[in-house]
């Protein structure tokens, strides 16, 4: 069946099978590769992107249940004139990330946590990115960045 | 001023930020088929049939592929060192081992087409009695391989080792304990599964990209494997998400690849799901010990044995060779003057254990101190206190132990004195007595561990090379492979360090066999020892290069020419203006030569980092539940070339190690069936479980290399989970808990709670 999605501002439209999952229009018909799948139950959140500014689990949603939807992933984060975003600068500063394959999702999900909490502290933080796991960082910078860029955009 | 032992951003950061990396599956291959592997649902059986005609049949389909097809032969694990009958086929021929174990290939246009494929093959198993536990696979239990006739995996005279116990170890000791540890199975999970590539060009030759830690090593065993040239083999690896050590080896998934792409005159895919990465990927630790520990009632250590029931899983692997590193540390960083390591390695019906982030060190680690512990215990002293006075002394390196290890440098005591200065044991230990006075439904526990690991095991040697080019720019080349630990970053600055030239002017090139000519790679914590040296070396000799031509063509002297880092020239002493930029001096060495050199360092010998970790726990005496609150660090690794990243190796180091003893255990049931076959099984270690890590910095630079640096990429791991545990059992020790293995989830201090009120 059709779709369109709007993904990082461009519009598409791709024949899909019912059930085939966001993740993969992402990365197979968008062609936007930065969105990386780490599990299949649901637990890693590599995969987290923002559906109407919202974080989610882009192999959670199916492709149809986006339809008409806008969705952005890290590609589409920094400004246009390539400005990076708080979180992706905080988390250059902070060495928050080591092999990269978790940072798509958790800078995604850090983004919208940040979004739906005026204030955060460390605990806050931690609680809030518990669905996306990391294997290099031990969450320590992770965490570190993500307070400083909440910190610095509100 | 240096820019060696600042604090440097990393230079590999803005792609992975802004697009992603790109690794093995984000690549795009035209026309690739995706393989999709029909994986065995029993831990041990005869495969009766495996009916593939209605797989054959489905949409998209192009080849099923079963162990009868595959013409490769069987490999030999540990290095050709395993009993012949334990070699591991690509695809299960006629028995299956292990849950998880392929049977067989389906490839199709498509990766879910092949997965729909999969759903058609029928496999009739005939059930045979699987051996899930190692110690009935020691004794008595169902033998894995009939044509072996035991279980056991590895010959300990063949690698060094007793089998028999010393009856007289422990005479004259007044205090001797012992205790089972168990330092149990865990599963790697770096974040990127497995994923392979193979296309064979209209020459011959064989393109391969792969997520691994060992690109060089790829290219060796495909040689091997397929009876190609060297020169026939081009492996790329592309970024790498993760690899801790269960990314070393090549997989019979991963060669199989470049089986079928020939076979099927195709280029051929895989990428691995997080269930069958769980299964598939190498498995780590898997240690059953005994530990005594036997010494004077004020506390000296004089005897020590270890004996070790290793699991090797399946077919054996680096795991099987685990308890011989294990035995190599065996007496951490303990003067004992008697000490015996007796060990096996035996086969079962579960996933192959291989190296994982420390391998073999961190069990050694565990053992020791938590037997200190329990000795502390019953002569009822400080742990911290038993610990001080057992040390090898600071004036005492190199150091031998009698299991043969030379420890190049340490200052064991001083690591702990700043451990435990840092967390302010003292104040730890009366706000311990407060709470237990109160009555607090949460003990508070107190963990010291120390250790010490050795580091460089990746080979003797290492390639490093630089180039300056003639717009002043330079191309580093390594054979490291890096997957996460910042080498762009750190070589860049060991050649901007020697140069003057801007790291933004400095190019690092790694992962290509094409384009590095020979590596190691990456593993046991060697690196920056090997790969950072061997850099460090080649940049010398660019500069010695340099020096002289600047000599030439300002007719000056070779040894008044400086090179000025600050401006990236060089000129003559005393006179700035007499100068050279790097680009001038490349453009007149391009008739001569050029500005280029290349280095295969030697290691002067393995190196010993060391530390301390004080580790401060709430344990809820009535739900059994662990909160970690503190965790202090002091992690010596020799001279620090980033401090940024070093900081990000130990945190990372941490919580694998923290994760091990609070959290994460690979499960069987009695039968063998994997109880955590997945994330929402496995209990990978989230955010909210851990604290912020507190860092003590200490440098002891090594004497064995130009950097003065040793191994910190698993120092973290290696510390950490003796530190929890005995923190989590010392909560409990006015309980009259003397002991809980890992992971101490809930239910385990729950019962430990209650077994020790009987």
């Amino acid at each position: 069946m059709k779709v369109t999605i709007t993904v990082n501002g461009r519009e598409q439209t791709h024949d899909v099978e019912p059930r085939q999952l966001l993740v993969h229009f992402i990365r197979e018909n968008a062609g936007l590769t930065g969105t990386n799948i780490g599990c299949d139950t649901t637990s890693c959140g590599a995969c987290t992107v923002l559906l109407e500014g919202e974080s989610v689990k882009s192999c959670t949603v199916l492709a149809v249940q986006a339809d008409g939807g806008n969705v952005t992933t890290i590609e589409g984060l920094a400004a246009p004139d390539g400005t990076l975003h708080p979180v992706q600068k905080a988390f250059h500063e902070h060495h928050g990330l080591q092999c990269g394959y978790c940072t798509p999702g958790m800078v995604m999900a850090a983004v919208s946590l940040i979004e739906e909490n005026a204030s955060l502290d460390e605990r806050g933080v931690r609680e809030g990115l518990e669905g996306n796991l990391c294997r290099c960082t031990g969450y320590h910078n992770i965490v570190k960045a993500v307070l400083a860029a909440a910190g610095g955009s509100s | 001023m240096s820019i060696l032992g600042t604090r440097v951003l990393r230079v590999e950061d803005p792609k992975f930020l802004t697009v992603g990396g790109t690794y093995t599956a984000d690549l795009d291959i035209p026309g690739a088929l995706h393989v999709t592997y029909v994986r065995s649902a029993s831990p041990h059986a005869r495969l009766a049939g495996v009916d593939v005609s209605a797989a054959a049949q489905a949409p998209g389909v192009v080849a099923v592929v079963t162990g009868a097809d595959v013409d490769l032969a069987p490999q030999v694990g540990i290095m050709g060192m395993a009993p012949a009958p334990m070699a591991r086929p690509y695809l299960a021929t006629g028995v299956v081992r292990f849950a998880g174990e392929p049977i067989a290939a389906i490839v199709a246009e498509t990766r879910a087409q092949g997965e729909d494929a999969a759903e058609l093959v029928v496999i009739d198993y005939e059930p045979l009695d699987a051996v899930i536990d190692p110690l009935a696979a020691m004794d008595g239990g169902p033998v894995v391989y009939p044509d072996h006739g035991s279980n056991r995996a590895i010959s300990i005279a063949a690698v060094g080792g007793s089998t028999d116990p010393d009856e007289h170890l422990f005479d004259g000791c007044e205090v001797v304990v012992r205790q089972e540890i168990v330092n149990r199975r865990v599963a790697p999970c770096p974040l990127e599964t497995r994923a392979a590539a193979a296309r064979w060009e209209a020459d011959g030759r064989l393109t391969y990209w792969v997520s691994t830690q060992t690109p060089h090593g790829a290219k060796s065993k495909l040689a091997q494997v397929f009876g190609l040239e060297a020169d026939q083999v081009h492996v790329i690896v592309p970024d790498v998400g993760g690899g801790f050590g269960a990314k070393i080896g090549g997989y019979p998934e991963e060669l199989l690849v470049v089986w079928l792409a020939k076979r099927l005159g195709r280029p051929v895919r895989w990428s691995e799901s997080r269930s069958e990465s769980m299964l598939g990927l190498g498995h780590g630790r898997a240690q059953y010990q005994v530990a005594e520990l036997g010494g004077t009632r004020d506390g000296r250590i004089q005897a020590y044995r270890l004996t070790v029931v290793q699991d090797a899983g399946a077919y054996p692997d680096m795991g099987a060779f685990l308890p011989f590193l294990t035995r190599s540390m065996l007496p951490g960083v303990y003067d004992i003057e008697r000490q015996e390591c007796i060990w096996t390695s035996v086969v079962t019906n579960t996933t192959p254990v291989v190296a994982y982030r420390g391998a073999g060190r961190p069990e050694a680690a565990a053992a020791i101190e938590r037997i200190l512990d329990v000795f502390a215990d019953e002569i009822g002293a400080d742990p911290a206190e038993v610990r001080r006075m057992n040390m090898i002394g600071a004036d005492r390196f190199p150091f031998t132990t009698p299991v043969g290890s030379t420890y190049d440098v340490g200052d064991y005591a001083g690591a702990l004195d700043r451990a435990l200065e840092a967390a302010d044991y003292k104040a730890l230990r009366a706000a311990q007595q407060a709470r237990r006075a109160s009555g607090d439904r949460l003990a508070m526990g107190i963990g010291v561990a120390t250790y010490v690991e050795v580091t460089g095991a990746a080979g003797n040697t290492e390639y490093g090379s630089v180039e300056v080019r003639s717009d002043g720019t330079a191309v580093v080349k390594c054979g490291t492979s890096p997957h996460g630990q910042g080498h762009a970053t750190a070589w860049a600055m060991i050649v901007s360090d020697r140069t003057g030239i801007p790291l933004d002017r400095i190019t690092v090139v790694h992962n290509d066999t094409d384009v590095v000519p020979r590596g190691q790679g990456t593993m046991g914590s060697s690196s920056l020892q090997h790969g950072g040296v061997a850099v460090l070396e080649a940049a010398d000799t660019v500069v010695s290069q340099a020096r002289e031509l600047a000599a030439n063509l300002l007719e000056a002297n070779v040894d008044d020419i400086v090179v000025d880092t600050a401006t990236g020239r060089l000129h003559v002493a005393g006179t700035p203006t007499a100068s050279k930029t790097w680009a001038e001096l490349a453009s007149a060495a391009a008739g001569r030569g050029g500005l280029s050199a290349e280095s295969d360092m030697s290691s002067q010998g393995n190196t010993y980092p060391f530390g301390a970790h004080v580790v401060v726990v709430d344990v809820d005496t009535e739900t059994g539940k662990v909160a970690v609150r503190r965790v202090v660090a002091c992690d010596d690794a020799g001279r620090i070339l980033n401090p940024l990243l070093l900081e990000g190796q130990i945190h990372g180091g941490l919580a694998q190690g923290i994760a091990q003893a609070l959290l994460e255990e690979v499960r069987y049931d009695d039968d063998g069936n994997p109880l955590t076959a997945n994330l929402a099984d496995y209990a990978f270690v989230s955010a909210p479980e851990l604290p912020s890590f507190e860092l003590v910095q200490m440098e002891t630079p090594t004497p064995l290399n130009a950097l003065g640096a040793k191994g910190i990429g698993e120092s973290g791991s290696i510390g950490s989970t003796p530190a929890v545990q005995n923190a989590v059992v010392d909560a409990l020790s006015h309980l009259n808990v003397r002991h809980i293995d890992m992971p101490t989830t809930p239910e385990r201090v729950w019962a430990a709670i209650r077994e020790a009120q009987k």
